[in-house]
């Protein structure tokens, strides 16, 4: 039908962002704001006894100092999910703006508000707090034990929460004769998301109300909870987010708008602003769970199944956040990628006195790839078989439909990926020309393949809402709920409005920003929603558009609404396809005509209860210098089926940036912790080893785009799907490179010197 | 915004023995590549500073008439690189400035910032001591001048007295004149990182490229400073070139140094490190002698 959907055209925000021109929160924060800062404990699990707020409020500049004892106590939940109006399936309320009762090392005690940032850092300092200290606890497993130090009253072992799929006799299955058992046991680390932008926000009271401006991927989420937090109305609460540079995850929990809030009216309104520093960032945000997995396989030595156990222990950290959601989805994909017969499968969320595990690019996927995928490249090296052919006869069929979600394989997705990804890197040729090396420098080729969802139906709410309104010259706004985080989701709204309205791209300007007074309601950038999502309302209102359009135009040409189309910004006759009048002579016309003035504009909220698998796989290939232990990365390649491109530039840009999260996660990511204390060691950009350009070898994309059945335009989730199979597939690399299989990630020359000495190869 | 108590910038290299005098408690800034961060990080929140940046005749680097090269100590790491002079006696040290931080740091960076903080893991610092650089300070009382290894005192602390700031590095004829040399910074990630242990070595060889007449080795983080390692330097000594000799002086290299263990990396796996390093080392400046390795 159109022109637009499936061209790569320049985001609508690349010149204002590549000039500078471009505004975030801290652009528009003005410069005599006040500044707050925030005490952090410093013990990881304890009560405040005492604090002495003397000298701090000596100091030149200090405004207000406000502990932990002066703040409303209005338990909270953070999560940036959507509000669930049955009680049972309300995210956990276990978060106090400031808590005498500290749980990390990290968590919140005071703050201070001051005329300037050096007076807000001297009067934080200048602070005494005098704790009463218990036991930490830092590890899941060993959280789960009796006499193990108790986070939370309410939850026994600290266990948050456990759920399980069983499917088939588990116990029965593996009696069968001649089954080879194969048993592991996978661990993923505690990391941190790293957008370039730290969370930052400001407060400011208007007319009775507080108006919150951050950097946030969840605006409408965010107004609630603040709502909550406060013990307000949440009509009372207005919530603003510019453009902002990144979020991952981090930023769709309520982080500080809260808290930023709340200092706000203690200061008689004035604007407050909060500005996390990076150290804060790791460890007094969110992070990403560390995931501890346990896999038994009972295979034929025919290379099928007879039945598979799981087990996950998810590190939650100091609260509940998003709780059990992200095991639980990921150990949701775990009977679906190979299905099998027989099947036990156990999660469980546990708190610790780590900090607070969150939502992060590929919410659980991540850890239960690197475990799963790891797995089954050790099932098919004790099968004695080439791992690929072990994949392709157990992974999930053409055709399996899930129970739960209603999703189903409607195409040979994940061969043809992997059909791709070995052309790319010419798999069978290394595999078997690297299999012959043995001197100390060595070369592998590894994969994975991946399973994801789309969205959040049925387990939550799925709704989008959109709103166009028509300009004088025939071009449109485009407003939705949903949000600009730096993926491009704008520029594909805008190429799926152009397309189903008629109308050049160029001619859709889209209101990046949301403000909860005047954005239509959306839930937020999360789950790889947005371009699914969106999409139906997109389409949606644009149709309604479109309609309220021909009836004006049949006022103007005398043609039949329905024998008029728009194409190219034009009304033209469907029978012979002539041009009667363009949008722009149209819009004219209806706003300043004398006998028939109309604003035209649409609006419509669609509920989505459809979701969409995406799948796709990772080909990476190392060089292993086993005598200095470490892992040089030559080549990698992803390949995702996520239904049709929208803009097959960014989507490439989107996949590029998972990929460079999934090399980090694999090789030397990882956010250390004092075993004694609980104490970040390494919450810095020195000591946290995100991986660099330097660190990249030039990232291989490929798409197969099968167009998705249940979608508006076509197409499915891609935000976090990249992220998922890199680190399995250079874990796997690195197998075959050196026959030394890592049991975790990240694959650091540290874990490798173990490695290698035990296998005797140093 | 920093938490500065004040900042005086001198306006000569006088004037700065003097302010430092004045005011004794005051950090020296040159490139402040680790000052401010360490004001940031609230250590020396509240510092009064003295700016020597502005003295630019403490930067480049020249050859003397007596075939002393003289690099200012104000001088960048990204100028150090790019220097003729450099490049073509001791390339070796500019190699080693070239993989401190990233592009950034290397432009404001000095090497006198690089050696006065008195930091093990810093880049130019192993190089410098294989190559008996010497230190020339300034104060009030004239120049002095220090060969690096007795500069360096302990972690952090550096023969730096009141009132004298680090004027230029100086490395001699005799000390670079027919060596070639090669630095391994082993490091996390291949940018923006710090040594997990550096290693530089070089030699002389006989004419006939047969003969080790001299070999020195100098690590990064295998000690609380840089540091030499005479019994490797011993054990090539006189030797000829070959796999046996190369493997004699990296073993012979783990008896003069002591690496500790923390949550960077445990003792074990530095030791691993500063053997395997110095072979490597030693055979690529073998290799560019002209040395069949």
């Amino acid at each position: 039908m159109g022109e637009t959907v499936g061209k790569s055209v320049k985001r609508v925000d690349a010149f204002d962002k590549v000039t500078g021109r471009a505004r975030y929160t801290d652009d528009i924060c003005d410069k005599n704001a006040l500044v707050a800062r925030i005490l952090h404990s410093t013990v990881a699990n304890g009560t405040v006894k005492h604090i002495d707020v003397s000298e701090a409020e000596k100091i030149e500049g200090v405004v207000k100092i406000v502990t932990c004892f002066d703040v409303p106590q209005h338990k909270f939940p953070t999560a940036g999910h959507p509000w669930s109006t049955d009680v049972h399936h309300q995210d956990v309320a276990d978060r106090l703006l400031l808590t005498s009762r500290v749980r990390f090392y990290g968590d919140d005690v005071a703050a201070v508000v001051a005329e300037n940032e050096v007076a807000a850092a001297q009067a934080v300092r200048a602070i005494k707090v005098e704790y009463e200290e218990y036991p930490i606890v830092l590890d899941a497993v060993e959280a789960m034990k009796d006499g193990a130090p108790q986070l939370h009253k309410e939850y026994p072992n600290n266990i948050l929460n456990h759920t399980s799929i069983y499917k088939g006799d588990y116990r029965e299955a593996i009696k069968e004769e001649g089954l080879i058992k194969v048993e592991g046991w996978y661990d993923t680390p505690t990391v941190q998301h790293c957008h370039i932008e730290n969370h930052i926000c400001f407060a400011e009271m208007e007319a009775g109300r507080i108006v919150v401006t951050s950097s946030t991927q969840i605006p409408h989420i965010v107004r609630r909870v603040v709502g909550q937090a406060l013990g307000i109305p949440w009509g009372k609460v207005r919530v603003i987010k510019p453009y902002i540079g990144g979020g991952f995850g981090n930023k769709q929990d309520a982080l500080y708008e809260p808290l930023c809030a709340y200092l706000c009216t203690q200061v008689g309104g004035r604007r407050v602003k909060l500005d996390v520093s990076r150290e804060e960032t790791f460890v007094s945000n969110r992070v990403r769970h560390a995931i501890r997995t346990h896999i038994i396989s009972w295979v034929r030595p025919d290379g099928t199944f007879a039945a598979r156990k799981m087990e996950c222990f998810s590190n939650q950290g100091a609260y509940a956040s998003h709780g059990h959601g992200v095991a639980a989805k990921g150990m949701g994909a775990f009977p679906q990628l190979y299905p099998c017969d027989h099947v036990e499968c156990d999660a469980y969320s546990v708190f610790t006195n780590k900090p607070v595990a969150g939502a992060m690019r590929g919410y659980g996927i991540p850890q239960a790839m690197f475990a799963g995928e790891a797995h089954i490249e050790d099932v098919a090296k004790a099968l004695n078989m080439d791992s690929l052919a072990f994949r392709r006869k157990n992974m999930m069929p053409v055709g399996y439909v899930d129970g739960f979600s209603k999703n189903e394989n409607y195409f040979d997705s994940l061969n043809q990926c992997i059909d791709k990804g070995m052309a790319y890197i010419d798999y069978e040729r290394k595999l078997e020309e690297y299999a012959k090396d043995t001197g100390p420098v060595r070369r592998g080729v590894g994969m994975a393949i991946f399973w994801y969802n789309t969205a959040v139906w049925p387990i939550s709410l799925e709704s989008s809402s959109c709103r166009m309104v028509l300009n004088q010259d025939g071009s449109i706004q485009l407003q939705m709920g949903e949000t600009e985080i730096g993926q491009g989701a704008d520029t594909a709204f805008a190429q799926m409005a152009a397309e189903t309205l008629g109308i050049r791209v160029e001619d859709v300007h889209v209101v990046s920003s949301q403000d909860t007074d005047v954005t239509p309601f959306g839930l937020g950038a999360y789950a790889s929603r947005q371009t699914y999502v969106g999409g139906f309302a997109i389409k949606q209102t644009a149709l309604i558009m479109k309609e309220r359009i021909l009836k004006y135009a049949y006022e103007m040409a005398r043609m039949a609404p329905y024998e008029m189309d728009i194409v190219d910004g034009k009304i033209i006759r469907r029978n012979d396809g002539r041009v009667l009048l363009t949008l722009a002579e149209l819009a004219e016309e209806a706003f300043y005509s004398l006998t028939h003035s109309e604003h035209i504009t649409a609006e419509s909220t669609y509920q989505i209860k459809t979701n969409a698998y995406s799948f796709g796989c990772s080909f990476a290939e190392v060089e292993v210098d086993i005598p200095l232990c470490k892992v040089k990365l030559l080549n990698i390649v992803n390949v995702h089926d996520c239904g049709r491109l929208i803009n097959p530039a960014l989507a490439e840009a989107q996949v590029h940036g998972g990929m460079s999260m999934a090399i980090g996660y694999g090789l030397s990511e990882q956010l250390l912790f004092d075993e004694k204390t609980g104490k970040p060691l390494n919450n810095n950009l020195l000591d946290y080893k995100l991986s660099t350009m330097m660190d990249h070898p030039d990232l291989g994309v490929g798409f197969v785009e099968n167009y998705e059945p249940t979608s508006a335009y076509g197409t499915k989730a891609l935000g976090e799907p990249p992220a998922c199979p890199g680190a399995p597939a250079i874990r796997n690399a690195i197998l075959n490179a050196t026959g030394v299989g890592i049991d975790r990630a990240p694959i650091t020359p540290h874990v490798l010197f173990e490695a290698f000495k035990e296998a005797g190869l140093i | 915004m920093y938490d500065i108590k004040a900042l005086y910038e001198a306006k000569s290299v006088a004037h700065a023995s003097e302010l430092l005098l004045q005011h004794p408690e005051a950090k020296i800034i040159a490139g402040g590549s680790d000052v401010l961060i360490q004001m940031r990080e609230g250590k020396l929140a509240g510092a009064t500073l003295v700016s020597i940046y502005g003295l630019d005749e403490l930067r480049g680097i020249t050859m003397e008439e007596d075939g002393t090269i003289r690099i200012g100590s104000l001088t960048s790491f990204s100028h150090i690189t790019k220097n003729p002079i450099i490049q073509q006696h001791v390339n070796v040290l500019g190699e080693a400035v070239d993989m401190v931080g990233g592009p950034q740091i290397r432009n404001i960076g000095t090497i006198g910032g690089n050696t006065c903080n008195g930091v093990t893991s810093a880049d130019s610092g192993s190089t410098l001591v294989a190559y008996d650089a010497i230190v020339e300070l300034t104060g009030a009382e004239g120049k002095r001048l220090v060969p690096i290894r007795e500069f360096y005192i302990k972690a952090g602390k550096v023969d730096l007295r009141p009132g004298e700031i680090e004027t230029a590095i100086l490395i001699k004829k005799e000390s670079y004149e027919g060596y070639k040399g090669h630095y391994i910074k082993y490091a996390m990630r291949n940018a923006m990182d710090i040594a997990t242990c550096g290693c530089s070595a070089n030699v002389k060889l006989s004419e006939d490229k047969k003969t080790i007449l001299d070999a020195r080795l100098a690590y990064g983080v295998a000690g609380p400073v840089p540091m030499r390692a005479p019994s490797a330097e011993a054990a090539a000594k006189g030797k000829p070139v070959s796999e046996e000799t190369v493997n004699a002086f990296a073993k012979a290299a783990l008896a003069d140094i002591n690496p500790r263990t923390s949550w960077r990396a445990t003792k074990e796996f530095r030791l691993h490190l500063a053997e395997e390093l110095a072979r490597r080392a030693l055979k690529e400046a073998i290799r560019q002698s002209g040395g069949d390795m």
